[in-house]
C-alpha cells in the first residue's frame, strides 16, 4: 500500500513537472494580457508592458507585503466589528502581529486554533487571500532570478506586479478550483456554518465548527502555505477526510515546487538544466523520505517498542508510512501543514523533519523559495567546483564573481543566522520553559519553533505554549526576517546576472547538468547544513535518539 | 634578424608532457622565514586575513584563560592555536621568501651607472655631457658603446650593436638591437657588448622595468585577484556561520548541562557551559584555517611559478585572466611554424630532370642567404647529391640580387642566365626573352599553392650562336615546417575548451593548408593589424576572452585590447607597455604554458577549499562528542575514532588543524598536480582527491594524533 501510495504520486508529479511546468513557463513569460488582468492593472495603477530593475521589483515586493502586514494585522485587531465573526473577540496585538506576518510570508506559522479565534470572514478575504499572493510572491521572485540567469546585458528583471496577477490568477486560481472540488467529493467541509452543538457518545457537548475549509485547504497545500483552518490542520477529518485526499494533498504542495525547475529550463533555454535541478531536489527529498519512515518505522523507545507501532500522534486511518511521508513532505516543502504530531515522532524521525526545514528549503522547497533558495546553493557549489576545473566559475555562463558571491553568501547565512540565534536567545532567557518537555527533547521543541518559523515553514513540532508576547514577537521577526531578507538578496543576484554578458560553453566549461554535479550539489547542501546545525542537533535529538 | 637563441624545436620537445610544476621546498626556507612568519603576527598585518585574525583572537582568548587558570590542557592547546597563525604567517613568508631571492638578483643589475647624454643630438650643436643614471628623463638621448651598461629603458635610435640581457633574462646569448622595427627595446642595467648605439629614454624615473620587476617578484604591492576576493568572501562567510555556530552553543550547552546537573563537570563542559578553551577550540577547528592560510601563498606562488618561467604578469588579475582564456591568437610565423619556409622539393617541366633542375635552383640560390636560399642549397645537396659550390670557385659567375622590383633573384655565368623567383615574374622573365613558358608550370604552381607552400619558378636564358632561347626548367616548392608536437598542443587545447586561430599574412589558400596541417581550429589569413584588433573585439564580444602575443608596435593596440597580451620582451616598447605580461624568452609558444600556469592557479585555490571545507566533519566527530558526552552520555557513539579522553580529543582535533597547514604548504607553492583535459574530468579528479580525501585524512590524522598524546599527563 505504502510503495503503491509513493510510487503513484511520483508518477503524479513527473507528469506535473512536464505539463505543468509548460503552462507556468508561458504564463510568466507571455506577453498578452486577458481583460481582467488589464482591469487589475488601471486599478492598481500599473503599466504592464514597463519592466522593473532589482532594486524597483525589490522595493515592489516589499511594498506589497507591507500594505498586506498592515491589512492583515487590522482585520485581526477589528474582527469582532465585521461580519461572520462568530462571536470571535479581537485578536490580541502580539497574536496578531505573528499571525499577520506568518500569513504575508507564506509562512503559516499558527500559535493559535483556527476554529476558536478567526471568523469565517477573516479565514477567506484575511488569510485565504494571503495564502494565494504570498505563494505568488515566492514564484515571481524566483522567476526574476531565473530571467537574471536567462536574460543579457540588461537591468530588467520583470514586473513584479504583472507577475503576481498572472501568477494568482492563471495559476493558483484555477488549480485551486479543481482541487477544492476533489476535496469536497472526498468529503472535506466547505459551507459558512458557524458550527453545530452535538451531544457525543459520552454524553458531553461539543461544538463541531464547519466553514469553507475545502477551499482553504486547497490554497493551503498548492501554495505551501499550511496555515490549516483547523488547529490538528490535515489531521482533521473535515480538512483530509481519507487517505486519497491525503494522497491529493500532498500532490498539491509537491506539484508547483517540482514544477518549477521546468520553467527554469525553459527560460534558460536547456530543459537539461531544470532536470539537474529537479535531480537534486529529488534526491534529498526521496533520502529525507525514506530515512523518515525508517525512523519512523523502526521506532525505538519503550513505549512504540511495546506497542508494536509508533502510533502516538499519528491518525489511525493514515498509518506510519502514510503520515511519515507527510511530515517529510510538508516539511520539505515549506507547507508546514501537518497530518500528525511530530512532537511524538521517535527522537531520530522528529529530527528529520528539523533537518528538512534546516536544508533551507530547497527539496523541493516553498513555491517559489525553494527553486531560488537551490539555485542559490547552486551558485556556491559552482564558485568552489568551478575554481576546481581551472576557470573563474560561471553557471549557465554567467560568471560568479565576488559580487554574485557576496549576494549568494548573505543569501546562505540569514537562515542558519536566525534559527541559531533565535534558539540561543529563547534558551537564554529562559522563554524555552514555556515548553512541554524538559532536556533534549523540550529543546528540540524550541528549536523546531525557530527552524520552522526562519525558513517560513509554519508546521508545529507542538508542545511548546507559543502565544505569548515574546515568542509571537521572535518568530514574528525570524518570519519576517527569514523571507525578506534572503528575497532582496536573491533579487539583487539576479540584477548582477541579468547585467552579464554569458560566456560560451566550451570543453572546458564545468557541465551543470551531469550527475556529478547533481551530487556536488546535494552534497554541498546536506555537508553546510550538517556542519551548521550539527552542534544544536547534538545536545536535542542526536542526544535523545542515539 | 630573430634573436631567440633557443632551437626552435626543442622547447616545445622538451616540454610536452611534462606537467607544470613549480621549484620543491627547501626545507631550510622553512626555518628561514620563521622570523618573518612571527613578524606577521602584527594584528595591523593580519587585518588582510580576517580568518586567521579570528584565530589570533582566539589564541588571546585562550592565553588570558590559561594563564588565569592554568592547566596542562588550556596551554597546550593555546600554544597551538598561536602555532596555527604562525604556521599561516609561514605559508605566506615562504612564498615572499622566494622571490626576494629573486629580487636581490636583479638589483645586483641595477649598479650605479653614468649615462652619456647627448645633447642637441642629431644637430651641429651635438654635445655629450656625463650625467647619473638616475637622473635621465623621459625623452633624454644618451649614447652607449660597447663595455658600457645601458642607463635606462629606451628605444634605439640610430645604430645596431649586440647586447647582453642576461641579468634579466637570464640567457646568456647575446641579442641584437637596431634602431627602428620591431627590435629597438633595450632594457636598463643591461650590456652593450659590440658596436654603439643612441637610445631614447622612455621610462620615467624610478618606474624602470627592472624597478617594476623587483616590486612584482617581491609582491610589494600585490592585489587580491578577482577570484581570490570572491573567494575571500566565501571564506568570510563560512567564518560567520561558525562563530554563530559556537557562540549560540553556549545558551544551550548550558541548558543541557542544567538539566543533568548530577554529570560530572570536565574540562570541556561545567554548569557555566562550555569552557572558553574549548569553545575557542571549536571555533578554530571549524573556520576553513587551511584554505585562508594558504591562500594568499598559493597567490604568490602562481606569479612566481611565471616568473621562473622568465615571464612577468604585470598584474595577478591577468595570471587568473589566462585559466579563463577561450581563443587564442597564435602567430603563424615563430609560433606554429619554424620561423622561415624551406624547400622540399624539386618539380621539373618539359623533359627537363630533377637534376637539372635541381642544379639550376641550387646556382641560383649560392649568394642567396635568406634562409629560404639556404634551404634550397641544402635539398640540392641532400636530395640530389649536388654539392655547394663555393663561389669564389665560379670566377665568371655574376650574382644578381632580388629586388621588390624584379622579384627574381638569380646568377650570370658567361652566356647562362639563370633566374629563380615568383612564378609571374618569372614567366614574363621567359617571354621578355623570347622563350614560350610552358603550360605545365600553371598546374604545378597551383598545386602547390594549394596545399600552402611556396612556388619558386626556375628559368634559365642561354646565348648560344643560333640565338637566345629561354626555358622554364622546374617549380621549387617551398614549405611552412610545422614545429613538432603542435598539433598534439592544440589537441590539449581543444580538450581544454580553447579555440585556437591562427594570425597569418599569407593568402586563405596557404594559411588553410598550414592551419589544417597544424591542426589549430581557425585561421585570419591576410592579416593586417586591424584585423587582429577586429577580430579580439568580435570574440570578446560574444564573452570570450581572448590571449595572444605580440612584438611590433603596430601590435601594441591588440595586445591591450586582448585579455591576456603577452610582449615578448625583444619587442617594442609600445608592445611591452601595452601587454600586460612580457616573455624574457620572446617564445610565443610560452602563451600555453602560461593558460597552465592561470588554470593551475585557481584549482589549488578550488582543491584546497574543498578540503578545508571536508575537514571539518571529522573534526566534529572529535570535538562534539568530547564536549557533550559527559552530559549526554549516549554522544559517545559519535565519537567514532575511539578516542581516548574529551580533552585528547579536543587537542588531537586542534594540532591536526594546525599541521596541515605545514603539510600543505608544498602543496600549495608548487600547485596542484594539472594536465590539459576536460573540465568534467579535472572535477572528477580534484573531486576525488580533495573532497573525499579532506573527509578521510583527518579521520586517520586525528586518531594517529591521538594515540600520541594520550601519554602526555594532564591529557589522558
Amino acid at each position: 500500500m505504502g510503495v503503491v501510495f509513493v510510487l503513484s504520486l511520483i508518477a503524479a508529479l513527473a507528469v506535473a513537472y512536464r505539463f505543468l511546468g509548460d503552462y507556468m513557463y508561458r504564463v510568466v513569460s507571455g506577453t498578452r494580457h486577458s481583460a481582467v488582468e488589464r482591469g487589475v492593472y488601471r486599478l492598481v495603477g500599473v503599466n504592464p508592458a514597463g519592466e522593473q530593475t532589482w532594486g524597483v521589483y525589490a522595493r515592489s515586493v516589499l511594498a506589497f507585503s507591507a500594505v498586506s502586514i498592515l491589512f492583515l494585522y487590522g482585520f485581526m485587531r477589528l474582527q469582532s466589528y465585521l461580519p461572520l465573526s462568530l462571536g470571535f473577540d479581537n485578536v490580541m496585538t502580539h497574536g496578531a502581529w505573528n499571525t499577520a506576518v506568518s500569513f504575508v510570508t507564506n509562512t503559516n506559522w499558527q500559535w493559535y486554533s483556527g476554529e476558536s479565534t478567526m471568523g469565517h470572514l477573516v479565514q477567506m478575504a484575511g488569510l485565504a487571500v494571503q495564502n494565494f499572493v504570498s505563494a505568488s510572491v515566492g514564484i515571481a521572485v524566483a522567476v526574476a532570478l531565473v530571467r537574471g540567469f536567462a536574460r543579457r546585458r540588461t537591468d530588467q528583471l520583470g514586473n513584479f506586479w504583472v507577475d503576481l496577477t498572472r501568477i494568482t490568477i492563471r495559476i493558483l486560481l484555477p488549480i485551486s478550483v479543481l482541487a477544492t472540488i476533489a476535496l469536497i467529493i472526498g468529503g472535506a467541509v466547505q459551507n459558512l456554518s458557524g458550527g453545530t452543538d452535538v451531544t457525543t457518545l459520552g454524553g458531553a457537548t461539543q461544538h463541531i465548527t464547519g466553514g469553507p475549509v475545502a477551499s482553504q485547504e486547497a490554497i493551503k497545500d498548492l501554495g505551501t502555505n499550511g496555515g490549516g483552518f483547523y488547529n490538528v490542520n490535515s489531521a482533521h477529518p473535515f480538512e483530509n477526510p481519507t487517505p486519497w485526499t491525503n494522497w491529493i494533498e500532498i500532490f498539491l504542495l509537491l506539484c508547483i515546487p517540482f514544477s518549477l525547475p521546468r520553467v527554469f529550463g525553459r527560460m534558460v533555454g536547456q530543459n537539461r538544466q531544470g532536470y539537474a535541478i529537479v535531480a537534486v531536489m529529488s534526491v534529498l527529498a526521496i533520502a529525507s523520505v525514506a530515512l523518515t519512515i525508517g525512523f519512523e518505522s523502526a521506532h525505538g523507545g519503550t513505549v512504540p517498542q511495546a506497542v508494536g507501532a509508533a502510533m502516538e500522534g499519528k491518525e489511525t486511518r493514515f498509518g506510519v508510512p502514510n503520515s511519515a511521508t507527510f511530515a517529510a513532505a510538508t516539511t520539505l516543502t515549506s507547507t508546514g501543514s501537518v497530518n500528525s504530531f511530530h512532537d511524538s515522532y521517535t527522537a531520530l524521525g522528529g529530527m528529520m523533519p528539523i533537518v528538512n526545514m534546516m536544508l533551507g528549503e530547497v527539496a523541493p522547497g516553498g513555491v517559489g523559495a525553494g527553486l531560488y533558495g537551490i539555485l542559490v546553493l547552486a551558485v556556491i557549489t559552482v564558485f568552489v567546483a568551478g575554481l576546481m576545473v581551472g576557470r573563474t566559475p560561471e553557471y549557465l555562463g554567467k560568471k560568479i564573481g565576488a559580487r554574485e558571491i557576496k549576494f549568494a553568501s548573505l543569501y546562505f547565512l540569514v537562515t542558519p543566522a536566525l534559527v541559531l540565534i533565535g534558539t540561543a536567545a529563547a534558551m537564554a532567557t529562559k522563554n524555552h520553559e514555556t515548553a512541554l518537555n524538559v532536556g533534549p527533547h523540550g529543546f528540540s521543541e524550541v528549536l523546531y519553533a525557530f527552524t520552522s518559523a526562519s525558513n517560513n515553514n509554519g508546521s508545529a513540532f507542538a508542545g511548546i505554549t507559543v502565544n505569548t508576547a515574546w515568542w509571537d514577537t521572535a518568530l514574528g521577526l525570524a518570519m519576517l526576517l527569514g523571507r525578506f531578507l534572503p528575497i532582496v538578496l536573491v533579487l539583487g543576484l539576479a540584477g548582477s546576472l541579468a547585467r552579464q554578458q554569458p560566456v560560451p560553453e566550451s570543453a572546458g566549461t564545468l557541465p551543470t547538468h551531469r550527475p556529478l554535479f547533481v551530487g556536488m550539489v546535494a552534497g554541498v547542501t546536506v555537508v553546510l547544513v550538517a556542519l551548521t546545525f550539527l552542534p544544536a542537533l547534538a545536545l536535542g535529538p542526536l542526544a535523545e535518539g542515539l | 634578424m630573430t634573436v631567440t637563441t633557443v632551437t626552435p624545436e626543442a622547447p616545445v620537445a622538451a616540454q610536452r608532457g611534462k606537467p607544470v610544476g613549480g621549484g620543491l621546498l627547501d626545507p631550510k626556507q622553512l626555518w628561514k622565514s620563521l622570523p618573518d612568519a612571527v613578524r606577521k603576527l602584527d594584528p595591523r598585518t593580519l587585518w588582510r586575513n580576517p580568518v586567521m585574525l579570528i584565530v589570533e583572537i582566539g589564541a588571546v582568548f585562550t592565553t588570558v584563560l590559561a594563564i588565569t587558570d592554568p592547566s596542562v590542557f588550556g596551554w597546550l592547546i593555546t600554544v597551538w592555536l598561536w602555532l596555527t597563525v604562525v604556521f599561516a604567517n609561514l605559508a605566506e613568508a615562504v612564498a615572499e621568501g622566494r622571490g626576494k631571492a629573486q629580487a636581490a638578483t636583479l638589483r645586483k643589475a641595477k649598479q650605479e651607472t653614468v649615462a652619456r647624454r647627448l645633447t642637441g643630438w642629431g644637430t651641429d650643436a651635438e654635445r655629450e655631457e656625463r650625467v647619473d643614471a638616475v637622473d635621465l628623463r623621459q625623452g633624454d638621448i644618451v649614447v652607449v658603446e660597447a663595455g658600457q651598461i645601458i642607463p635606462g629603458d629606451g628605444d634605439v635610435v640610430e645604430g645596431i650593436a649586440s647586447v647582453d640581457e642576461s641579468a634579466i633574462t637570464g640567457e646568456s646569448a647575446p641579442v641584437i638591437r637596431e634602431s627602428g622595427g620591431d627590435r629597438s627595446a633595450v632594457t636598463g642595467g643591461t650590456k652593450v657588448l659590440s658596436d654603439r648605439i643612441v637610445v631614447k629614454i622612455t621610462q620615467k624615473p624610478g618606474e624602470s622595468f627592472i624597478d617594476r620587476m623587483i616590486a612584482l617578484v617581491e609582491g610589494a604591492n600585490r592585489q587580491k585577484t578577482p577570484n581570490e576576493i570572491a573567494l575571500n568572501i566565501l571564506l568570510a562567510a563560512l567564518t560567520i556561520i561558525f562563530l554563530l555556530s559556537v557562540v549560540t552553543l553556549q545558551p544551550m550547552a548550558i541548558f543541557a548541562k542544567g538539566f543533568q546537573a548530577a554529570a560530572p563537570d570536565t574540562q570541556a563542559i561545567n554548569a557555566d557551559g562550555v569552557t572558553g578553551i574549548v569553545l575557542a577550540s571549536l571555533l578554530v577547528c571549524l573556520i576553513p584555517t587551511t584554505i585562508g592560510a594558504l591562500l594568499s601563498a598559493i597567490g604568490i606562488a602562481g606569479m612566481d611559478r611565471l616568473v621562473q618561467r622568465n615571464v612577468l604578469a604585470l598584474s595577478g588579475r591577468a595570471v587568473e585572466a589566462a585559466g579563463d582564456v577561450n581563443t587564442l591568437l597564435l602567430d603563424k610565423t615563430g609560433t606554429i611554424t619554424l620561423g622561415n619556409r624551406q624547400a622540399s622539393e624539386f618539380l621539373p617541366v618539359d623533359g627537363v630532370t630533377p637534376e637539372q633542375v635541381a642544379d639550376a635552383a641550387q646556382l641560383s640560390s649560392l649568394a642567396d642567404e635568406t634562409p629560404e636560399g639556404r634551404s634550397i642549397v641544402v635539398l640540392a645537396k641532400t636530395g640530389y647529391g649536388l654539392r655547394a659550390r663555393d663561389e669564389g670557385v665560379m670566377p665568371h659567375a655574376h650574382f644578381v640580387p632580388f629586388t621588390a622590383q624584379t622579384r627574381m633573384s638569380g646568377v650570370d655565368i658567361d652566356d647562362r642566365q639563370i633566374r629563380k623567383g615568383a612564378a609571374a615574374a618569372v614567366m614574363k622573365w621567359v617571354r621578355d626573352n623570347g622563350g614560350h613558358p610552358t603550360d605545365e608550370v600553371g598546374p604545378i604552381v597551383d598545386g602547390i599553392s594549394a596545399t600552402g607552400g611556396t612556388p619558386l619558378v626556375v628559368a634559365e636564358c642561354v646565348t648560344g650562336p643560333s640565338g637566345t632561347t629561354a626555358r622554364t626548367l622546374g617549380v621549387i616548392h617551398l614549405k611552412d615546417v610545422v614545429k613538432a608536437g603542435m598539433r598534439e598542443r592544440f589537441d590539449e587545447m581543444r580538450r581544454m575548451g580553447i579555440r585556437t586561430v591562427m594570425i597569418t599574412g599569407d593568402n586563405p589558400l596557404t594559411a588553410k593548408a598550414i592551419a589544417d596541417e597544424a591542426g589549430v581550429d581557425d585561421f585570419l589569413a591576410e592579416a593586417k593589424p586591424e584585423d587582429k584588433m577586429a577580430l579580439i573585439k568580435k570574440e570578446q564580444e560574444g564573452g570570450r576572452l581572448v590571449a595572444m602575443t605580440g612584438d611590433g608596435t603596430n601590435d601594441a593596440p591588440a595586445l591591450a585590447q586582448a585579455d591576456v597580451g603577452v610582449a615578448m620582451n625583444t619587442g617594442t616598447s609600445a608592445a611591452k607597455e601595452a601587454g600586460n605580461m612580457v616573455d624574457l624568452d620572446s617564445d610565443p609558444t610560452k602563451l600555453i604554458e602560461i593558460v597552465e600556469i592561470g588554470k593551475q592557479l585557481l584549482i589549488t585555490r578550488g582543491a584546497l577549499t574543498t578540503f578545508s571545507i571536508a575537514n571539518d566533519i571529522a573534526k566534529y566527530f572529535a570535538i562534539i562528542p568530547a564536549m557533550f558526552a559527559a552530559v549526554y552520555p549516549s554522544l559517545d557513539r559519535l565519537n567514532v575514532m575511539r578516542l581516548d579522553s574529551p580533552t585528547s580529543a579536543i587537542l588531537s582535533a586542534v594540532i591536526f588543524n594546525a599541521l596541515v597547514i605545514i603539510a600543505l604548504i608544498p602543496l600549495a607553492l608548487r600547485g596542484v598536480r594539472y594536465r590539459p583535459s576536460s573540465a568534467s574530468k579535472l572535477l572528477t579528479r580534484n573531486l576525488w582527491i580533495y573532497g573525499l580525501g579532506g573527509v578521510v585524512v583527518p579521520f586517520v590524522g586525528i586518531k594517529l594524533i591521538d594515540l600520541l598524546i594520550q601519554f602526555i599527563p594532564g591529557i589522558s
